[in-house]
């Protein structure tokens, strides 16, 4: 397992996105499909360090990078309470299209990451944790343990 | 690699040309410059996006307020992307539909030309 920690800085979530492909590429998920790994933990780690920055500056985004069984599981973790709940893919690509229409006010990220990483990995789950929301996602690996 | 953004005028239309990553760290730098593009007053726009190597939902939404800003001024925001790894987000999204998305530059200004 790769686990990774971060200040919840802008910045850095290109760092997790590098490093969440060479752990993908090393557990044997297919070339095909590492675009998909990479902006789908770009997505779960935007969203985390944007809750972090309005609920809790200083504490740290987690991620544990996982390959066992024959998949390569990201699990994206945060401590930022009250975020609200994910909306459809559907949902928020209307929300988009309204908002160029010019009915929509700001807020135009609301949920169309997580609605975005819905579309881009096989397994996705979103579950509250004490301390936060933990997006968890996974595709195929042909390796053994990363 | 960082963003790297230019524009210049083309057949009267101002092309933006976007180099690099659009996340969450570079995407309030698009969003700085379709604002300031338009506060001077051009309102056609064309996003060149060939050379884009990594796009967002942060970058899909200042893309959409750059629309919503000139559409505020009857202009238009046209992408231009050939790219398949940049146009999945599109489809995902339903973007597709709101924008105009071309292969070249030249075609992007041809079909704007011939709206009006």
């Amino acid at each position: 397992m790769v686990e990774v920690a971060f200040t919840p800085l802008p910045a850095h979530v290109r760092t997790a996105r590098l490093v969440a492909v060479a752990v993908a590429r090393r557990s044997g998920v297919a070339d095909s499909l590492l675009d998909e790994v990479r902006l789908a933990v770009g997505e779960a780690c935007s969203r985390a360090v944007e809750a972090h920055r309005l609920h809790c500056p200083a504490e740290p985004v987690k991620i544990e990078l996982t390959a066992s069984g024959g998949r390569f599981e990201v699990i994206v973790t945060d401590s930022a309470p009250a975020d609200p709940a994910p909306p459809e893919p559907a949902a928020a690509a209307a929300k988009l299209a309204g908002a160029a229409a010019g009915n929509g006010h700001g807020g135009l990220q609301d949920g169309l990451g997580l609605a975005v990483i819905a579309e881009l990995a096989d397994d996705v789950k979103i579950s509250r944790t004490a301390a936060g929301i933990s997006v968890s996602m996974s595709w195929p690996s042909s390796a053994g343990q990363a | 690699m960082d963003l790297k953004l230019d524009d210049h005028l083309k057949d009267g239309i101002r092309v933006v040309d976007v180099e690099g990553e659009i996340d969450v760290y570079t995407a309030p730098r698009l969003r700085e410059l379709l604002i300031d593009l338009v506060n001077k007053g051009d309102y056609q726009l064309v996003v060149n996006m060939e050379k884009v190597e990594f796009l967002d939902s942060t970058g899909l939404g200042v893309l959409v307020g750059g629309l919503k800003r000139v559409r505020a001024h009857d202009g238009s925001l046209d992408l231009v992307c050939r790219q398949e790894r940049i146009l999945k987000i599109f489809r995902i999204t339903g973007l597709t539909k709101v924008f105009g998305i071309h292969d070249t530059v030249e075609e992007a200004i041809k079909a704007r030309k011939s709206e009006k």
